[in-house]
């Protein structure tokens, strides 16, 4: 490899191939009830991964066990190819919201310098969180609302801010928890793609968290249905006709795949290798 | 000290011939930003109940410290409030009730010992001075604490700032990001509990918590950027802190309220302020 594929390798954070995350006999138990318990899961880089299941089925529990916040039995490991021990990952967390009201002067660069910088943001943002905030929105076409207060954003204005944050540095795990849920639904398909997009772009790994199952199944890799502990997961179509599945949701026809299921370009690049 | 002394008496003022008015001043100077820029993550966090709490329960560190016969109770009233602002915030981590609720019982409680103890023998009334605060018979050794426990308020605002902002909107979102979330919260619980504590003989119990609030309230309504919030919140607490001194002296009223009653003014006036910038 010349000096300049390392670097150019070192750009794209090529974590490619044989990154994974396993969640092994994950459980999480709260005053005394169990929340989660036995969660087995498999994830690879380059793939998204949709996580669907009822009410209080334990979603977001996993998403804060995973994180570290809640307390848990179990392994939640994350390889990196070359590395055979456990390594430490970045993990981009978008929340389904955010706990402030909606007048406080808090604005989306205030937001990107509390994240990013570590001299105190009331004494000035500084160029470098600047500059991470500007480009990461524009990813998602949303420079304009730099100066916005936070309280001011659209739901899908918030979204779209919340991801650009999460990318900024960009993770090796990418955790969305019910990202559409302040979106109109018009603009759902469209974020499903950015999504979609995200996963190829920077080869991460994404969990996302829907109640929108048949759209969500148009975009993922793979589904898994958590009801407690991971009932059954596959690709979508399997997964959407699984008997549990079907209990809980009814019968969901699969829709056709926006993207072809498989490795993305450079995967298969690397593979023919 | 003694150049403050001398600067401020060559003030054409009345009140500037009065050592304990120059005192009162710095006190004032010193600790009014403090209080405002607490009360700026105080309402973000909406946490007000909490640091009211803080102010009722000190009763209880002051009934314990002159049972122990010591003449200044402080330590034991600041130690006792840090106990307390760690029991709610592991309640709020582990137990189920809501936070208000929590909050409510400890307060209730540590302020009915707080009396049951001083007022054994009918003694009360000698205590009345915590209640309403009294900033004019400030000594000087009590401006150095101010002075300490402002310096350790503004390391902690320099160095925990962004985290306590993160922790303030989303616990998760802060965790993804590595923060150890409850030490921020307990560090944030104590420091509000010693600010408090240490603010309680001057200000009083009963009005202390409007000190925090109302600078922070009133500069939400003017500020567009957290910097602004800040810098505003302090200049109107150190503003409605000094005109609330000097008016209490020409009233002859307590203090603390006439500087809650003047910073209640300014947030009057944001609020014609805001409402005009919206039309």
């Amino acid at each position: 490899m010349t000096p300049s594929d390392a670097g150019a390798d070192a750009m794209a954070r090529a974590a490619c191939g044989g990154c994974c995350t396993r969640l092994a006999g994950v459980g999480v138990r709260l005053g005394g009830r169990s929340i989660i318990h036995d969660v087995n899961l498999h994830i690879h880089c380059g793939e998204l991964t949709v996580l669907i299941g009822p009410n209080g089925a334990g979603k977001t529990t996993l998403f804060r066990a995973m994180l570290g916040e809640a307390p848990h039995t179990g392994a939640v490991q994350f390889y990196k190819p070359g590395i055979s021990a456990p390594v430490t990952p970045v993990i981009g967390y978008v929340p389904q919201g955010l706990e402030y009201d909606s007048t406080a002067p808090f604005t989306v660069r205030d937001l990107f310098a509390a994240a990013r910088q570590k001299s105190p943001i009331w004494l000035g943002r500084s160029r470098k969180a600047q500059a991470d905030a500007r480009a990461a929105l524009k990813l998602f076409a949303a420079e304009h609302l730099l100066r916005e207060k936070m309280g001011a954003l659209s739901g899908g204005q918030l979204q779209r801010v919340l991801l650009a944050l999460a990318l900024t540095p960009v993770p090796d795990i990418l955790l969305l928890d019910e990202p559409v849920a302040g979106i109109d639904p018009s603009g759902v398909g469209l974020f499903y793609h950015m999504i979609s997009d995200l996963r190829l772009q920077y080869h991460i790994s994404i969990i996302m968290v829907s109640h929108d199952i048949v759209e969500a199944a148009r975009f993922a890799d793979r589904m898994a249905f958590l009801n407690r502990t991971i009932v059954c997961e596959g690709a979508p179509a399997d997964v959407l006709s699984h008997n549990a599945v079907i209990e809980t949701f009814g019968h969901l026809s699969a829709p056709p795949a926006e993207r072809p299921h498989g490795r993305c370009a450079k995967c298969a690049m690397e593979g023919a290798l | 000290m003694n150049l403050w002394h001398a600067a401020i008496a060559l003030l054409p003022f009345d009140w500037a011939h009065y050592a304990f008015m120059r005192n009162a001043l710095l006190a004032i100077v010193i600790i009014s930003p403090v209080l405002a820029l607490l009360g700026s993550m105080i309402v973000n966090k909406q946490m007000a109940f909490f640091s009211d709490a803080i102010g009722h329960a000190t009763l209880a560190g002051i009934a314990i410290g002159t049972l122990a016969g010591l003449d200044n109770p402080m330590a034991v009233m600041i130690g006792f409030s840090c106990l307390l602002a760690g029991v709610i915030t592991l309640m709020r981590r582990f137990g189920s009730a809501s936070t208000d609720t929590v909050i409510s019982v400890t307060m209730s409680f540590c302020a009915a010992l707080g009396i049951v103890l001083l007022s054994r023998n009918g003694g009360f009334t000698k205590y009345s001075r915590y209640l309403i605060g009294d900033v004019l018979s400030i000594t000087n050794g009590e401006i150095v604490q101010a002075l300490i426990v402002s310096a350790l308020f503004m390391a902690v605002w320099l160095v925990f700032f962004n985290t306590i902002v993160l922790v303030s909107i989303n616990h998760s979102l802060a965790r993804s990001r590595r923060i150890p979330i409850w030490l921020v919260e307990t560090l944030f619980a104590v420091i509000t509990a010693v600010i408090v504590t240490v603010c309680i003989p001057w200000v009083g119990i009963l009005v202390i918590s409007a000190l925090i609030v109302l600078p922070a309230a009133t500069a939400r309504n003017l500020a567009r950027s957290t910097r602004q919030y800040l810098f505003a919140a302090a200049c109107i607490g150190i503003v409605s802190g000094i005109a609330g001194l000097i008016a209490s002296y020409y009233w002859a009223t307590a203090t603390g309220a006439t500087m809650v009653l003047i910073a209640a003014g300014f947030y009057a006036v944001s609020l014609v302020v805001k409402a005009a910038a919206l039309r």
